[in-house]
């Protein structure tokens, strides 16, 4: 799948009567999927002196994902994402004081938390488009940001909720310090939303979605109730993020400002460009690279990290429209025949 | 006895002080092929507009099947039965003829509300987009990128998409317009082996056109309507001939109609 | 009186910094009016105009009036050739691509104006001509701001006489209203994009020079202000040149307003506003592009 767009040879896995149309194909899996996720697991156990990093990494990696689903493949452009990833945060953060440590229905309270505010506040926001989109969702950030700083005693304010306990992963696993549970945790849950978006991206519901993407009057003019689809993938992207930042909250054991704030946003968007929108392994590409690179550069003077930013969202705009996925594409598709994997 | 399927009501539309559409009076009626002709900027493409609901009219009813549509949203039109083309391809350029059909059988089957089972897999949606390519003659175009067929056979996808709605009123937007004239007997045969029972409005300015498929004519002029009659009756008026043809206008006609 | 000088000051403050945000601004009108692009990089043309002032004015010891002439002449034509490099693209391209290119540039933008002029805000310290007060009766009024409002009103008419009396003016509206019939009547609309730009950059470096004791120059001036230029562009409505003036004003009031009766959470009066007119004006509009 990551190979989308080399020609494919006759072996098929599903109708052949699709071949050579790409979108009606994203269902057929492609063995470099198969090594990323080996790789994933692999990590497990050649870098276990990491896997507190590995960990953040993942949830950060789900969190774009999420914003994958609607900016990638919906169109919905927003700077405003990490409301959800934040509700999600803090909701599982709250509820861990109310007694509920059980995580994996936290994490699902998290996600479900966030799905419902989608559902509100998506079918009057996405009758916007455009500047205006962008504005709102630039503003519904802000907004909450600033209500979760004042609202001290319910979020802690600018010293955030700290001390959450989790119980045990089926009452059995205990969290370490060496984060041992806590990656597996988080690999399965980013594994299983994966296969979720991936299964949404394949079906017809995604192919509708990318035509809305592409050009949602002529969706409408063959039937499609637009608003309605939009606000169907918005909520489940928002579940989505919704876990990834219980998930946050779970393995860090805390939950600051930061899960609400533009940066976050902002954040998952240059991940997203830079692994490549709209092809489902950009934010599992990109957010790694990045924060990888992050990571060695964090000595730097944060001014100067910007000019990494900077120079990246306009490097790939000008240059590499498809992130170092689309770069990756490129080169396959300039390969002999037989060499392509 | 056929019913009407169309109708409009005085219907009327003004940009600022211009009144593009004026009390617009239409009745449809089942199977009947309804050429819409008229001069540039008499209203023809408002009306449309109005009728696939990207235009919202200023005063005035629709009705399909007995149903008010006025106030519905394009999408629900479509859903009702009523589906237009467009004079401009605007197809999605990038991808295959099928996965553009594809679109439209799959919103029309209610497959694209699912979101679990890959496109590929939904046999009945690939088959009906297969059946409508099939039937226009473009099985050969099937995975090739609509940017890279001819013009004429693009409009042909935009039939094979329209059949897939399985529309009641379906509105062509000069559908041979563009397609250089070797290549517009395809599109053309096309039109003709259309459902007996789909009623059909045609914008068209070829009158050779008209002639050959419609069984009834509208004339625009000015954002009114002059008259409605059968294409004889309208291609002999007086005020036809002077409003629309000019003089140079007439004589070619005259031609035609005499079948020179 | 207490009350009356709130309000006096809501006004007087809420106006002058509204001028500076109009003459920010109305660049960005009429560029995403014309252009169709989002250009999250307008600050940063604000930014170094304001800081090429305060450098030629702090370590030349240039008077105000020259320092923002040449600031803004070099700030103008300094925008020629990022139009063409990458403004140029940006025309055809989506509004996704347009947004992470103007981010992108607007990244490297406060990455060099810290490179330039270091981390820290610039002191906003006035020469003594403008540092001292009106007394207006109700409450004190600073020169500076007066002067501000009183350059603010001379843009206003100077850009109405262009947009409404001069050949260029009427064009650029033509062009804005209808770029296709524009260019079919023999516009030649790529020159006016150009000059359109420059014209809306130099005005951004006019404001963010003129503005420096209102909106203080730091390295993180173009995102810091970013939101609420681009509000008042968003509540204008692209192209909509003449009622951007008002506009821009009535959001410096609001915003003065809100920090300054409700100092906990003012600042956000503005955004509500923002959420509720676009709200408001998406319902009023068919939902479907």
């Amino acid at each position: 799948m990551l190979m989308k767009s080399a020609p494919r040879d006759a072996k098929t896995l599903g109708p052949a009567a699709t071949d050579g149309s790409e979108r009606l194909n994203w269902h057929r899996v492609g063995i470099l999927e198969v090594v990323y996720w080996g790789c994933a697991l692999l990590v497990f156990f050649l870098l276990p002196q990491y896997l507190a990093f590995a960990t953040s990494v993942l949830v950060t990696t789900l969190f774009v994902l999420s914003l994958d689903l609607i900016l990638g493949f919906a169109g919905i452009i927003s700077l405003g994402h990490a409301l959800f990833f934040g509700v999600g945060a803090y909701v599982t953060g709250l509820a861990t004081f109310a007694g509920m440590t059980e995580p994996i229905s936290g994490a699902l309270l998290g996600g479900v938390s966030a799905a419902l505010l989608a559902a509100v506040i998506g079918p009057v926001l996405l009758r916007l488009r455009g500047l205006p989109l962008i504005m709102v969702t630039l503003a519904l950030g802000v907004i909450a940001y600033e209500a979760a700083n004042k609202l001290t005693w319910l979020t802690g304010g600018d010293d955030g909720l700290y001390g959450i306990v989790v119980a045990p992963l089926f009452g059995v696993f205990p969290w370490t310090m060496f984060a041992k549970t806590a990656y597996l945790y988080v690999l399965g849950w980013t594994f299983l939303l994966f296969l979720l978006a991936r299964s949404i991206v394949a079906s017809p519901f995604g192919v509708a979605l990318q035509g809305i993407r592409d050009n949602s009057l002529r969706m409408s003019l063959i039937g499609t109730p637009v608003l309605g689809k939009l606000v169907q993938v918005y909520v489940i992207s928002a579940f989505v993020a919704g876990v990834a930042g219980a998930l946050s909250a779970q393995t860090t054991k805390f939950v600051g400002l930061a899960v609400l704030s533009l940066d976050t946003s902002v954040g998952a968007l240059v991940m997203l460009v830079l692994g490549g929108v709209g092809k489902l392994y950009g934010g599992l590409i990109g957010a790694p690279v990045y924060m990888i690179v992050h990571h060695f550069a964090s000595q730097w003077n944060p001014y100067h990290w910007m000019f990494i930013i900077g120079g990246l969202l306009t490097g790939v705009v000008m240059f590499a429209r498809g992130g170092l996925i689309g770069i990756a594409q490129d080169i396959a598709r300039r390969l002999p025949r037989k060499a392509r994997p | 006895m056929s019913g009407i399927v169309l109708s409009t009501l005085r219907l009327t539309k003004r940009f600022g002080a211009l009144v593009v559409a004026s009390d617009i009076d239409l009745e449809l009626r089942v199977g009947e092929r309804r050429a819409l002709i008229g001069p540039n900027g008499a209203g023809k493409t408002t009306f449309v507009g109005m009728l696939s609901g990207t235009l919202r009219p200023d005063s005035g009813t629709i009705s399909l099947l007995g149903r008010d549509i006025t106030g519905e949203r394009p999408d629900r039109r479509v859903k009702a039965g009523l589906v237009r083309t467009f004079q401009i391809s605007s197809l999605f350029r990038n991808l295959s003829v099928l996965e553009n059909v594809y679109l439209a059988a799959s919103e029309h089957l209610g497959a694209a509300r699912h979101m679990l089972r890959p496109a590929a897999h939904h046999r009945d949606v690939v088959e009906r987009a297969e059946e409508a390519l099939l039937s226009l003659g473009l099985a050969d175009d099937m995975h090739s990128k609509v940017s890279e067929i001819a013009y004429g056979r693009q409009r042909l996808v935009e039939i094979a998409i329209a059949l897939c709605l399985a529309p009641k009123v379906l509105v062509l937007d000069e559908p041979a317009a563009g397609i250089p004239a070797a290549q517009s007997r395809l599109l053309l045969d096309a039109i003709d082996r259309l459902p007996r029972d789909i009623a059909i409005l045609m914008i068209e300015h070829d009158m050779q056109i008209v002639r050959r498929f419609a069984t009834s004519v509208t004339v625009f002029v000015s954002g009114s309507v002059l008259m409605t009659a059968s294409p004889q009756e309208v291609m002999s008026d007086e005020r036809v001939r002077s409003v629309y043809l000019g003089q140079s206008g007439h004589e070619r006609f005259a031609s035609n109609v005499l079948g020179a | 009186m207490e009350a009356l000088s709130a309000l006096a000051f809501i006004v007087l403050y809420g106006v002058s910094y509204g001028m500076v945000l109009f003459t920010i601004s109305i660049g960005l009108v009429v560029t995403m009016g014309l252009m169709r692009v989002l250009n999250m990089a307008h600050g940063v043309f604000a930014a170094f105009g304001g800081y090429a002032a305060l450098t030629l004015m702090n370590q030349y010891s240039v008077s105000l009036g020259l320092a923002l002439l040449v600031a803004v002449i070099a700030v103008t034509i300094l925008s020629w050739p990022v139009e063409r490099i990458f403004f140029a693209r940006l025309y055809t391209a989506s509004e996704l691509d347009q947004v992470l290119l103007t981010v992108g540039l607007a990244f490297l933008g406060v990455a060099t104006l810290n490179l330039l002029f270091g981390p820290d805000p610039v002191p906003a310290a006035l020469p003594k001509l403008l540092a001292g007060d009106i007394d207006l009766g109700i409450r004190n009024f600073q020169v500076y701001r007066a002067v501000v409002v009183l350059l603010g009103a001379a843009i206003m008419v100077l850009l109405w006489f262009i947009f409404e009396r001069t050949d260029f003016g009427a064009k650029l509206r033509a062009a804005v209203d209808n770029r296709g019939k524009a260019e079919a009547i023999g516009i030649n609309v790529n020159r006016l994009f150009s000059i359109a730009f420059a014209l809306g950059c130099g005005l951004a470096a006019l404001g963010g020079a003129m503005g420096y004791a209102i909106m203080p120059l730091e390295p993180m001036y173009p995102f810091k202000y970013l939101t609420i230029v681009l509000i008042v562009v968003a509540l204008t409505g692209f192209g909509n040149i003449k009622s951007s003036a008002w506009i821009a004003m009535m959001v410096g009031i609001v915003d003065t307003a809100g920090r300054f009766l409700i100092p906990s959470l003012g600042a956000f009066i503005v955004y509500f506003v923002l959420i509720a007119m676009m709200m408001w004006r998406s319902y009023s509009a068919p939902a479907v592009r």
